[in-house]
C-alpha cells in the first residue's frame, strides 16, 4: 500500500516531468533535483525528502508525451516513484522499462492526492475509495528487459551470449 | 498476407520473409542517430561493458552519426564539457558522420540526415530523439528511442524486442490553397486523432497530395507524426523520393523503393480532403488542441519563431520571405528565424531571403533547435505569448511555464509577424 502523492491529468509531457532547460544534465545520479522543477511546491517536497520512496504519481492518458529525453525517467526513478496511469506515451514507456522505473497502466484509474492504492499483479484497488481498476499488462516484448533487471543488464547478457556463440 | 512499409522494412532488417503487427522482432539497425544527448548514450555505453572483461566496442562506427544542435553554440559551460566529451569519444571511435557546429555542414539532425545522404528507402533509423519519425518522409522505419537504447544499439547493432507496430492508412487528396500546405495538414491530422491516437502505431501517408507533396513537405508530415503518438510516419517512396536523394542527398547508384503490398492490411484506413483546409493552429498547451486560424485571429503575440526540424527549410524561408517582403515586423514583436541547417542557410542568403527578414527586422540566427524546447535561447517572459513554427506547445516547452505557445505554418508566422497578432495570410496583411 502506497499513497497518491501527486494528481495529474492527461497529456503530461516529458517537458512538465523535466523541463527542457536542464538537459544539459544528463547523468541519473544528478537528475532528480529537476524533477517536475515547474511545478515548484511539489519539487521543494521531493528536494527536502518529504515524500517517501514507493509514493504514487496518477496521470491520466498519454503520459510522459512528447521528448524522448531518458532524464524524465531517471529523475522519477531517482525518487523511486511509482507511475500509474490510464496508460503511457511509446518512448516513455521503452525508456521506464529500461531503467527499471515502475509504471502501472491501469484502465479508468481513479485516485486523488492522499488515496491508498495497492497495486497487484492483475489490479490496483484503491483502498481509500474501494474501487478497483485492471492492470494492462505490458507489451509482451519488454518483459525480457524487465526479468533482466533493465536494458543495460539484458544487453549485457546478450552481448556476453555473442561473444561465446563466436 | 500482404505487408505494410513497416512491416517489410521490419521483415527485411530481421532476416524474416514476412512480419505481421504484433510480431517481436529484432531489427538490425541502418542509421543510429544521436545528438546533444551521446553524452548520455556514451554514459550508459561505457556501463554496458562493465564487468564482462571486454572492451567496449561500437558494433559498426559507419553506422552512427552524431549531430550537435540542441545547444549551438553552447550556451553553458556544462554543455560545452558534454560536447567536448562527445567530440573526444568520435574521434576515438572512428565515427566520421559527426556534424559538429559548423556553418557548413552543421544543423538540425533531421536536417542533416537527408541532405547527407545518410537515410534510404527501406533503413532502419533509430535516433535518441523523438522526431525522428521525420526520416519516413524518404520511405524508412525512423523511431526515437532513449539513450540507453541507443547504448543497446551501439554495443549489439539490433533493436531489441521490437513489436511490430500496426498502421494506420492516411489517404489525402485535394489540392492545397495558397498559403496552407503540409503543416496545416498535419496539424489537422492531430486534432482529429489525437495526441495518442497513433501511439504505438504507424502512420503511412497516401494519396495525390502526399504524391504532389515535395520531400521537404512530407518532412513536415513525418515529423510531427509523433505528436500523434506515431512511432513512425512513412510516405512510400517514389519519383520524388529518388528526384530528391540524386538532386540534393547526392545519391549515386541503385536507390530500392519500400512500397507496400497491394493487399497490406491495415488497422484503419482514413481519409482526408485538403481541398478546403483552412490554415491551423494549435493553441496551448498541447498540440492537438488545433483550431482553424480564423477562431485566434487577433491574438497578441510578443515572439514569432520560423524554423526548426519541422519548418527551417528552404521552401519555408521562401514562403516567409515572399509575405515578408517590403514589409516591417510589427514594433511590439520580435521575429527569430532558424533555418534547419547550414546548407539551406546558404541557399536562402542567396536566394535572398535572409535579407528580406533581416530588413523587416527579423533576427536571423545560427541553424540549431534554437529557441523550441526551451533550452537555449530565445525564452519567453512571463505573460508572453509566441506563435511559432516548432513542433511542441507543452506548457513551459520555450523555457518559461508562465508563456504560451501557439503553432503554425511559416505563412501564418510571417503574416502574424507583420500584424502583431495571428493572422490569416490568406486574408491579406494590411
Amino acid at each position: 500500500m502506497a499513497s497518491v502523492v501527486l494528481k495529474l491529468g492527461d497529456d503530461i509531457s516529458t517537458d512538465v516531468i523535466y523541463p527542457g532547460r536542464y538537459m544539459a544534465t544528463v547523468l541519473p545520479t544528478e537528475t532528480p533535483q529537476f524533477a517536475f522543477a515547474d511545478h515548484a511546491e511539489f519539487n521543494a517536497k521531493l528536494k527536502a525528502k518529504q515524500i517517501p520512496a514507493g509514493s504514487i504519481i496518477v496521470g491520466g492518458k498519454n503520459f510522459g508525451c512528447g521528448s524522448s529525453r531518458e532524464q524524465a525517467v531517471s529523475t522519477l526513478k531517482g525518487h523511486d516513484l511509482i507511475i500509474v496511469a490510464e496508460s503511457f506515451a511509446r518512448i516513455f514507456l521503452q525508456n521506464s522499462i529500461n531503467l527499471g522505473l515502475r509504471t502501472v497502466a491501469a484502465t479508468g484509474i481513479e485516485a486523488a492526492e492522499g488515496d491508498e492504492l495497492e497495486i497487484g499483479g492483475e489490479e490496483v484497488i484503491n483502498a481509500t475509495t474501494g474501487k478497483r481498476f485492471r492492470i494492462e499488462p505490458l507489451p509482451k516484448a519488454r518483459q525480457a528487459i524487465v526479468d533482466a533487471g533493465g536494458l543495460i543488464a539484458y544487453t549485457r547478457k546478450r552481448l556476453l551470449e555473442r561473444m561465446r556463440a563466436g | 498476407m500482404g505487408m505494410t512499409v513497416a512491416e517489410k522494412i521490419l521483415a527485411r532488417a530481421s532476416g524474416l520473409a514476412s512480419v505481421k503487427a504484433g510480431d517481436v522482432v529484432e531489427p538490425k539497425v541502418d542509421l543510429a542517430m544521436s545528438h546533444e544527448n551521446a553524452a548520455l548514450v556514451i554514459n550508459q555505453f561505457l556501463e554496458v561493458f562493465q564487468g564482462t572483461g571486454v572492451k567496449p566496442k561500437i558494433w559498426d562506427p559507419s553506422k552512427v552519426t552524431i549531430i550537435f544542435d540542441h545547444r549551438v553554440p553552447a550556451e553553458s559551460p556544462k554543455t560545452a564539457s558534454n560536447q567536448k566529451k562527445v567530440r573526444e569519444f568520435v574521434a576515438s571511435n572512428g565515427i566520421d558522420r559527426f556534424h559538429d557546429i559548423r556553418g557548413d555542414v552543421g544543423g538540425i539532425c533531421h536536417q542533416i540526415l537527408p541532405e547527407s545522404g545518410y537515410v534510404r528507402p527501406g533503413n532502419v533509423v533509430a535516433g535518441t530523439d523523438s522526431h525522428t519519425t521525420s526520416h519516413g518522409a524518404l520511405s524508412a522505419f525512423a523511431f526515437g528511442i532513449g539513450a540507453t537504447e541507443m547504448a543497446s544499439v551501439w554495443v549489439l547493432g539490433t533493436a531489441l524486442n521490437v513489436e511490430v507496430p500496426p498502421t494506420i492508412k492516411v489517404v489525402v487528396k485535394g489540392r492545397f490553397r495558397k498559403f496552407v500546405g503540409p503543416k496545416d495538414l498535419i496539424l489537422h491530422l492531430i486534432g482529429k486523432i489525437s495526441a495518442q491516437g497513433a501511439n504505438f502505431k504507424v502512420l503511412e501517408f497516401h494519396g495525390s497530395t502526399v504524391r504532389a507533396m515535395s520531400t521537404s513537405g512530407r518532412l513536415v508530415i513525418c515529423n510531427m507524426s509523433v505528436e500523434a503518438g506515431a512511432t513512425a510516419g512513412i510516405v512510400p517512396a517514389d519519383r520524388e523520393t529518388i528526384r530528391y536523394l540524386r538532386k540534393e542527398a547526392g545519391i549515386k547508384g541503385e536507390i530500392e523503393l519500400a512500397a507496400p503490398d497491394r493487399d497490406a492490411v491495415y488497422e484503419q484506413v482514413m481519409k482526408i480532403d485538403v481541398s478546403k483546409l483552412e490554415p491551423q493552429v494549435a493553441c496551448p498547451h498541447t498540440v492537438d488542441n488545433v483550431k482553424p486560424v480564423a477562431s485566434v485571429i487577433g491574438t497578441k503575440i510578443n515572439q514569432v519563431v520560423i524554423g526548426s526540424c519541422t519548418n527551417g527549410r528552404l521552401d519555408d524561408l521562401e514562403i516567409a520571405a515572399t509575405i515578408l517582403k517590403g514589409k516591417k515586423v510589427a514594433q511590439k514583436t520580435r521575429m527569430l528565424v532558424f533555418p534547419a541547417s547550414g546548407r539551406i542557410y546558404a541557399q536562402a542568403l542567396a536566394k535572398g531571403y535572409i535579407g528580406t527578414f533581416m530588413k523587416a527586422g527579423a533576427v536571423v540566427m545560427n541553424p540549431g533547435c534554437g529557441p523550441c524546447l526551451g533550452v537555449h535561447e530565445g525564452a519567453l517572459g512571463d505573460g508572453e505569448v509566441a506563435l511559432s513554427t516548432t513542433n511542441r506547445n507543452f506548457k513551459g516547452r520555450m523555457g518559461n511555464p508562465k508563456s504560451e505557445v501557439y503553432l503554425c505554418s511559416p505563412a501564418v508566422a510571417a503574416a502574424s509577424a507583420i500584424t502583431g497578432v495571428i493572422t490569416n495570410p490568406r486574408k491579406g496583411v494590411r
